[in-house]
């Protein structure tokens, strides 16, 4: 299943996909990045297409059996 | 599963607000005080809070690149090459942006001091000066007020035009990858993080 995988390292955490997630999967953490919770992502890629860094990819995730 | 439906707040329309600065700096150059409000803020939720709540919520120079490249299709959509968002790039422009901010400091000194006279004039991209002598005819204010007004309105529109040239070229919000603030912001919560898991 697709999912949004974001890459710690380059994300500068501007909060965009964020708000743009309309199923509310992402968080900022403490301010330093973005973290996807895999259980709300549908991997729909709004986040993706927004993201000014592109550190946010839609990969195929590994199937947790959720 | 239950997902909530978000609602607007008040802060989604702050967009206008940038739009008002500097139209208001447009009229009267001590009005680019104002924009010293986006500079302290964001400071503030990072040291106080750890957070970026200004990036992620209240930022209008955001907003207003998003209004323009996404509802008003002004931008190509393109993914910015991979250096712009690089750690040395970000930090080095931090670094530039600093320095310049340095330098406009001091122009302010030097008119506070009585070594250098006021000069009504906005300097575009740190070189292109551009007159801008109706929005200042005397106030009750000292000479160097108005000399840092001219400064900042310098810093906050070259800032903008390069977001706006990135926003065209690129995402929307490039410029958020590389902004200088976001840049120091997201650097004092790291260390902020850093300490708290030391803590434990």
């Amino acid at each position: 299943m697709k999912k949004a995988i974001n890459d710690k390292n380059r994300c500068v955490a501007c909060g965009l996909c964020s708000t743009q997630c309309s199923r509310q999967a992402i968080d900022i953490y403490r301010g330093c990045y973005a973290v996807v919770d895999s259980k709300k992502c549908v991997g729909c890629g709004l986040c993706e297409k927004a993201c000014p860094a592109g550190s946010i990819k839609i990969c195929e995730g590994e199937d947790t059996g959720i | 599963m239950k997902v909530a439906i978000r609602k607007n707040h008040w802060y989604d329309y702050l967009w206008i607000w940038s739009i008002v600065y500097f139209t208001l700096g447009f009229f009267n150059i001590l009005f680019a005080w104002l924009g010293l409000i986006d500079f302290i803020l964001p400071l503030i939720f990072a040291i106080v809070g750890g957070n970026k709540w200004f990036c992620n919520h209240m930022c209008g120079r955001g907003q207003l690149f998003w209004m323009l490249g996404r509802n008003l299709k002004c931008s190509r959509q393109k993914q910015a090459p991979k250096w712009i968002s690089s750690k040395w790039f970000r930090y080095g422009f931090l670094a530039f942006f600093m320095t310049m901010f340095g330098t406009m400091i001091f122009q302010t000194y030097l008119v506070f001091s009585g070594a250098g006279s006021l000069r009504k004039v906005v300097k575009l991209f740190w070189t292109f000066k551009v007159p801008w002598k109706w929005a200042y005819n005397g106030s009750v204010f000292p000479d160097w007020v108005a000399q840092f007004g001219f400064g900042f309105y310098s810093l906050m529109l070259t800032s903008t035009l390069i977001g706006l040239i990135v926003m065209v070229l690129y995402k929307e919000r490039t410029w958020c990858a590389f902004c200088p603030m976001g840049t120091m912001t997201q650097g004092i919560c790291k260390l902020k993080a850093n300490d708290k898991l030391e803590d434990k």
